[in-house]
């Protein structure tokens, strides 16, 4: 309702920028003296007040229609162009003015401070303040008119002094546009248009850049026709030169007491303006009586006086300050600062500057920002996401996809949306759009909405994701945790928030900030109905569950107050927050259907209610909000109700339910006077009032809401309960929670600092403080079971008892019962189904067929076991319940609360556990054998208590330092030894013996060191070995001799000298000793590898026999073992003198073991008998 | 062992060009002392796999097919003993494990007039021996030995025995992990997270090859974002190196490392 972009004050801050912008073109005053040619229009003047108004709304009005735009403005797309040109038929200007005139009056040509394109160098119009202009008339008082600039006022008398255009303003209600100047505005709409297209270009063109943000409101008075030059110059503000003393101190006690009785929409927006006055530059020449023609007009001349030079405005504010200094003082640190500091206050009520200078001081308000998070993913929670959540391995298995793909998404567009020309609906809509096929196919939309409710709480709770607009200096402490890497980071990010979202005004229509916009634009690129509608029941029920939380205790004991008090806090401040996103996302679903770009038609209108009225709403937010008060906990609920119904359509708050909504919303707006009282505390109370008196000026919101008179006055029931501390009374809100939710609070500041700065070019930008706070989760919410008399008991137990004890006691049983389930699973079904697996196994060998009928045989035997697990649950909460209610709850609680406590406790914990065990343990007993069963299925081959027994083995030898080679690495170079042996190979290309011999040593160590041995490498060693084993036999590995012979040939064995023996040997042993795996040694007798026997011209039987008395003595393979594989070896298709040997070889072999002569000598012996074998071939 | 892109790029450019045997490898060795030979190795057998991938259709028409066969019969014929499956797929620039597949297919099809069995091909693969034939059985031992078969050992194994040697909160191995009902699962959950250089880990993935660009990106895709989404940040462990290009996730909440990380904080006792 600030008048800022009025004309009706010359000192109207916007003249500003309209003074700023019109250097570009001539002098501010050429603009503006054709204008006294305008029309005292007399008769429209009431309803002239509102047009200027609906004008204002009506840009905030077109905001609010490109919600889903980039809120950056980076895309001023087709939308926002049209709801450009519709605005155009409001008549804004004088109907007189021509075309190539400025005029004032239009708010877009002339913003008020802090819209956009004063303070960025770009026209965005989503940035314009919904400015309230003052209206024409002031009957007695021009700030009252001010304030209410609607139809409250009653004298068509109120004049203004520099009400030249004003009466050109035709009457027109917001609805009602049929405009009282009629068509023939027409074409100065037309022209007007253009014009205000060549400014818009001019505005965001280069020579645009010049404007700064810190401009300061400077009231050229707009009468004081051309003073481009001085224009810059600040005038002293002199308590002497004020005129008319008595009359504006009357005004500042009657505007001052609207504020207080809050008869004003939105007491902030005074507030605004009324600091605007205070900071309002003057220049020397207004003080001269410069008249313009207007003034002859005006009727009453004396009135044209009261704010006609800054003196007198400044005046008056610092008036109306010392009135709402109880206000004043509880606004936030930086703000009273520069209060404190304002000369002008200073030197006009010295006073005041002192009460100012002390609040300052003993002001422990500090804001500060938090930290944005980064995208974090919500956690997988088996209990809500795994299988058996859904209905079927399909859609499990396409949720998971979802899931990631959602993610990916996610990541997209962080990395990317604040490049130019990145579109949200152009990039990722064809994705999302698929991915809700996807959830369609398979009913998944329940579980993807809550993925998404809660990847929304996570990313955007925090007040950045609303935008928080101002801060300090950047904390040294800041800058040193961040560390220099990401200073960049910061800094990027200090920019985002100086530069874009800074400047939304004193009253920004509600809009998607930060990480919202992924959300909204993910709602609106998806455009599924299902998804919809499960977002929205999902929503739902998180609010009525953070609504009704129970935030604060009882009753403090003196010791332990502060913490608790600071938890409640903190945990208020949470809930309220997540509240208000939730709510704010609601509110965007459910309305987002009747969405419309413009204002409808009063047939329209009525159609659309009467269709309307019949639907329920989704979310009965009338009986929340009567509870609400009834309980005394307005200042969680009210927050959240107005981000939800800030969202609402132009046709929803004429609807019989929310306009009763609305209605009550005013009425305690009305009866929330300020003051600290034990109703509610007074900051509690401001929060209430700044955001009310923000939803009364969201666009959709139809503006005479706040004056219907008919206001049906509801009885608002309030809880006189005394017993429980009300949410109400308890001083939840501070500072930070207040600028949290309001960031436009901070525009107060901003205008102040600017006036300090004087240009926005010295002050460099509001720099931000930024303090990281950590997040915190909600506190598991206490289930309450309703039961009968031993409830009632129960309950009257806990009565006179602080209410922490039952929370502990609930919170034990929960935890007790829980976990006791969970010790069942993991114990009493384990055992049972390793039981099962055992029967399994034992019987899948017998019969094939028939695994389900096996199966629920098995199952069946265990079910009466399964029984035991309510005994063991019993017992199990039996003994951990009175333990964690003792450790818990204080130690001086009585052994008899304490008793009865762990009693509660236990017998909860019992009844939940025990309830899901007895219904669920045989679903449970058969899925876990279910999947048992199917992995032995799948695993064929090792049977599971072989592994177990493999287990024992694998120790590591005392004192080993776990230095050896990784079984990798041995694998490798066998590998290359097979490799070169198997061949092709290279000219001279051989392997060194002492080097072999040395793999086959760290091969050892390998395999005893069981640090890092698994069986795939072991089982892979193992048939390498045996590979190697085969081509040593063959005499296929090309072995060089080192300088020195191996010392093994001392041995009798080796008769030839043969190398190959000792390595053998060593192999041998190493199957033996180390490997903990058994060593396939049968693939030895392999087709394969016998064959390279049978490559070999010269062939070396004696290798291949003493590798036959090795296995046997090493225990690796029986002798009749040996005996088949050569039979079976015979039977294949050899060249016939193979064949022959190998006979001789299987016949020498067996004659060795079955001589019963003492084997002091086999190999030697069998050297012999196959030395006439080869000589024979 | 880190690579830059470049170093990567110039031993890719060479691999490019040669069969994937172990007289390449030497020659590898021989081109690029400096590397370590574990992340040559590996390198070479992801190179290797990338030209497989690349080239497969084309050998595999049933003319392609009918016309290896009876080379490969031609040459085993002529001399049973010399290395025919590895000849005849370098003259055809083929991938030598694939060639003996088709041959292999091809001959069970002669003999069994029935097309075999995926799983009876692969176990044939898997262990020669059980291939009804001697001398394609050698042949295609021969391939396989020769072939640059990289083992990659037991990855998590490791891991675990590094972790349990730190100081991390280990939560559950994967198996245990699945049997909890998570539908993605890193080798390892830290139940209580740590930092590694500064980033916070929540997970930690073994991965026992060399990290190229093509594998990190299918690794992203399929698995470690996957992760990220529901578990938060975490860390990827190539045993075998990595481009040092690819660590780009870092602020994101994907650390890579080429082995155990040393720097660990905890929580309570805070090293820094």
């Amino acid at each position: 309702m600030v008048s800022t972009s009025s004309p009706s004050f010359g000192y109207s801050p916007v003249l500003n920028h309209s003074e700023k912008r019109s250097l570009q073109k001539a002098s501010l005053g050429s603009f503006l003296t054709p204008m006294p040619e305008a029309p005292p229009v007399r008769r429209g003047r009431r309803k002239g007040n509102s047009s200027v108004s609906a004008s204002g709304r009506q840009v905030a009005r077109d905001l609010g229609r490109s919600l889903a735009e980039d809120e950056d403005g980076k895309s001023e797309n087709m939308s926002w162009s049209v709801g450009r040109r519709k605005r155009s038929e409001v008549p804004l200007v004088s109907a007189r003015s021509s075309p190539s005139q400025l005029n004032l009056n239009n708010l877009e040509e002339f913003p008020p401070m802090g819209a956009a394109s004063g303070w960025t160098n770009k026209s965005k119009p989503s940035r314009r303040i919904n400015p309230t202009p003052v209206s024409a008339e002031r009957p007695l008082s021009k700030p009252k008119m001010c304030f209410t600039s609607t139809p409250v006022s009653q004298s068509p008398a109120a004049r203004f002094p520099s009400g030249t255009s004003l009466e050109a303003f035709t009457a027109i209600q917001e609805g009602n546009l049929t405009s009282v100047v009629g068509s023939s505005l027409q074409e100065e709409r037309e022209m007007l248009k253009k014009e205000r297209c060549k400014l818009l270009h001019q505005a965001s063109s280069p020579a645009g850049l010049s404007l700064d943000p810190g401009t300061p409101t400077k009231p050229s008075c707009a009468r004081s026709a051309s003073l481009p030059a001085e224009s810059h110059l600040v005038t002293c503000a002199n308590p002497a030169k004020v005129s008319c003393k008595k009359q504006l101190e009357c005004l500042a006690q009657l505007y001052s007491s609207c504020i207080a009785e809050n008869l004003v929409p939105n007491i902030f927006l005074e507030l605004f303006f009324v600091l605007q006055l205070l900071t309002s530059k003057g220049t020397s020449a207004e003080d001269g009586e410069s008249n313009l023609e207007v003034d002859e007009r005006s009727e009453d001349a004396s009135r044209k006086q009261h704010f006609r030079n800054v003196h007198n405005c400044v005046y008056f504010a610092v008036q109306v300050l010392d009135y709402q200094y109880e206000i004043i003082s509880h606004l936030e640190k930086g703000t009273l600062k520069l209060l404190a500091e304002n000369e002008r206050i200073a030197s006009f009520s010295p006073a005041l500057h002192e009460r100012l200078r002390q609040a300052y001081e003993s002001s422990t308000a500090k804001v500060s920002l938090l930290l944005p998070c980064s995208v974090q993913s919500v956690s997988f929670q088996p209990e809500t996401d795994n299988r058996s959540n859904f209905p079927s391995d399909r859609a499990f298995h396409i949720f998971k996809k979802q899931r990631d793909i959602f993610y990916e998404l996610l990541r997209e567009w962080e990395d990317n949306h604040e490049k130019t020309g990145w579109d949200f609906e152009r990039v990722l809509g064809n994705k999302i759009r698929a991915m809700m096929a996807h959830l369609s196919a398979t009913c998944n939309h329940s579980h993807f909405a809550r993925l998404f409710q809660k990847q929304l709480i996570q990313m955007c709770k925090g007040p950045i994701g609303g935008g928080t607009s101002w801060g300090d200096t950047p904390d040294q402490d800041v800058l040193n945790m961040l560390g220099s890497d990401n200073l960049s980071r910061l800094k990027r990010l200090q920019e985002r928030f100086v530069v874009p979202q800074s400047i939304r005004g004193p009253c920004p229509p509600p809009s998607f900030t930060g990480c919202q916009q992924f959300f909204r634009d993910f709602i609106l690129s998806a455009g599924s109905y299902q998804f919809n509608q499960h977002l929205v029941d999902s929503l739902c029920l998180k609010i009525l569950e953070l609504d009704g939380l129970t935030l604060i205790e009882h009753e403090h004991s003196d010791g332990e107050a502060d913490m608790d008090e600071q938890d409640e806090k903190k945990h208020f401040t949470v809930v309220l927050l997540s509240l208000r996103l939730l709510a704010k996302f609601l509110g965007f679903l459910v309305f987002l259907p009747y969405r419309t770009m413009e204002q409808p038609t009063r047939d329209l209108l009525e159609s659309a209610v009467v269709l309307r009225n019949r639907t329920q709403p989704v979310l009965d937010v009338l009986k929340l909000l009567r509870q609400s008060i009834r309980d005394r906990r307005a200042i969680l609920t009210i927050p959240w109700i107005v981000e939800f119904l800030s969202l609402v359509d132009h046709i929803a708050p004429f609807l019989d339910y929310y306009r009763k909504v609305f209605c009550l919303l005013l009425q305690v707006y009305r009866l929330m006077v300020l003051s600290e009282d034990k109703e509610m505390s007074f900051l509690n109370k401001l929060l209430i009032l700044a955001i009310l008196g923000w939803l009364f000026q969201v666009p959709s919101v139809p503006e005479e809401l706040f004056f219907t008179t008919d206001v049906r006055k509801e009885r608002l029931m309030m809880d006189t309960v005394t017993s429980t501390r009300a949410l109400d009374s308890v001083p939840l809100v501070d500072q930070q929670l207040l600028y949290t939710c309001c960031p436009y609070l901070g525009e107060l500041r901003k205008l102040l600092a600017s006036f300090v700065a004087g240009s926005g070019a010295k002050n460099g930008g509001f720099v931000r403080k930024i303090t990281p706070t950590a997040a915190e989760s909600l506190a598991p919410k206490p289930s309450v079971t309703q039961r009968k008399l031993q409830a009632e008991l129960e309950q009257a137990f806990f009565h006179n008892q602080p209410p922490s004890l039952r929370r502990t006691v609930e919170f034990v049983a929960e935890r007790v019962g829980s976990n006791c389930v969970k010790h069942i699973k993991a114990t009493l079904v384990a055992e049972l189904v390793q039981r099962a697996e055992v029967m399994l196994q034992d019987k899948v060998k017998e019969e094939d067929a028939h695994h389900d009928k096996l199966l629920e045989e098995v199952c069946t035997h265990l079910y009466e076991e399964g029984a035991q697990a309510l005994i063991r649950g019993r017992e199990f909460c039996r003994k951990k319940g009175p333990e964690a209610v003792r450790v818990l709850l204080p130690e001086e609680t009585s052994a008899a609360v304490l008793n009865s406590a762990e009693d509660i406790a236990v017998e909860l914990a019992t009844e939940k556990a025990c309830g899901w065990l007895s219904a669920n343990i045989a679903a449970l007993i058969k899925r876990e054998v279910k999947a048992t069963f199917n992995r032995m299925l799948k695993m064929p081959g090792l049977p599971l208590p072989s592994e177990d027994a493999l287990e024992l083995r694998r120790d590591c030898p005392p004192g080993c330092q776990h230095h050896a080679p990784f079984p990798s690495q041995i694998i490798n170079e066998i590998k290359d030894v097979l490799c070169i042996a198997v061949g092709p190979r290279d000219e001279g290309e051989v392997i060194d013996y002492v080097w072999l011999e040395c793999l086959l040593g760290r091969l050892s160590q390998t395999l005893r060191c069981r640090k890092f041995m698994c069986p795939t490498s072991e089982q892979q060693l193992a048939k390498c070995t045996v590979e190697l084993a085969s081509l040593l036999v063959s005499d296929h590995v090309p072995l060089r001799l080192g300088l020195k012979p191996p010392e093994k040939s001392s041995e009798r064995l080796q008769v030839k000298n043969n190398p190959t023996y000792g390595l053998l040997k060593l192999l041998l042993c190493v199957w033996k000793e180390d490997f903990g795996t058994p060593v396939p040694v049968q693939l030895m007798f392999s087709r394969k590898n016998v064959a390279y026997a049978a490559e070999v011209k010269q062939r070396e039987w004696d290798l291949f026999l003493f590798m036959l008395h090795g296995l046997v003595e090493h225990d690796l393979m029986g002798i009749s073992e040996i005996e088949s594989c050569l039979h079976s070896l015979e039977e294949l298709p050899w060249p016939s003198d193979f064949l022959k040997d190998l006979e001789m070889l299987s016949r020498v072999f067996i004659s060795e073991y079955h001589l019963e002569e003492p084997r002091t000598n086999p190999c030697e012996l069998a050297r012999q008998s196959l030395g006439t074998v080869t000589a024979q071939s | 062992m880190k690579l830059s892109k470049a170093q990567y790029d110039e031993i890719a450019q060479f691999l490019g060009q040669v069969q994937p045997t172990r007289q390449s490898l030497r020659k590898l060795k021989e081109k690029f002392p400096s590397q370590s030979q574990s992340t040559l190795l590996s390198i070479f057998s992801q190179e290797y796999q990338k030209q497989v991938k690349r080239t497969h259709a084309k050998y595999h028409t049933a003319e392609a097919v009918e016309t290896y066969y009876q080379r490969y019969l031609n040459g085993v014929m002529k001399n049973a003993a010399a290395p025919v499956l590895l000849e005849l797929a370098n003259e055809v620039d083929f991938a030598p494990s694939l060639m003996a597949r088709i041959v292999l297919e091809r001959f069970l099809q002669e003999q069994g007039q029935a097309i075999p069995s995926k799983t009876l091909i692969n176990s044939m693969l898997r262990d020669p021996s059980q291939i009804p034939d001697g001398v394609l059985a050698n042949q295609v031992y021969q391939v396989l030995i020769t072939v640059v078969f990289f083992f990659c050992g037991n990855a998590v194994i490791c891991l675990n025995s590094f972790i349990n040697n730190s100081s991390c909160s280990l939560r559950i191995a994967e198996d245990q992990l699945r049997a909890k009902g998570y539908d993605k699962t890193p080798d390892f959950i830290l139940e209580v997270p740590v930092a590694v250089e500064g980033h916070i880990i929540h997970w930690i993935e073994s991965k026992a090859s060399f990290g190229d660009e093509s594998s990190h990106q299918a690794y992203l895709q399929d698995q470690f974002w996957s992760y990220w989404n529901r578990f938060g940040p975490g860390l990827v462990i190539y045993w075998y190196g990595f481009i040092e290009e690819l660590d780009c996730h870092r602020e994101r909440g994907i650390l890579l490392k080429d082995c155990f990380p040393t720097d660990i904080v905890t929580l309570r006792h805070s090293r820094a």
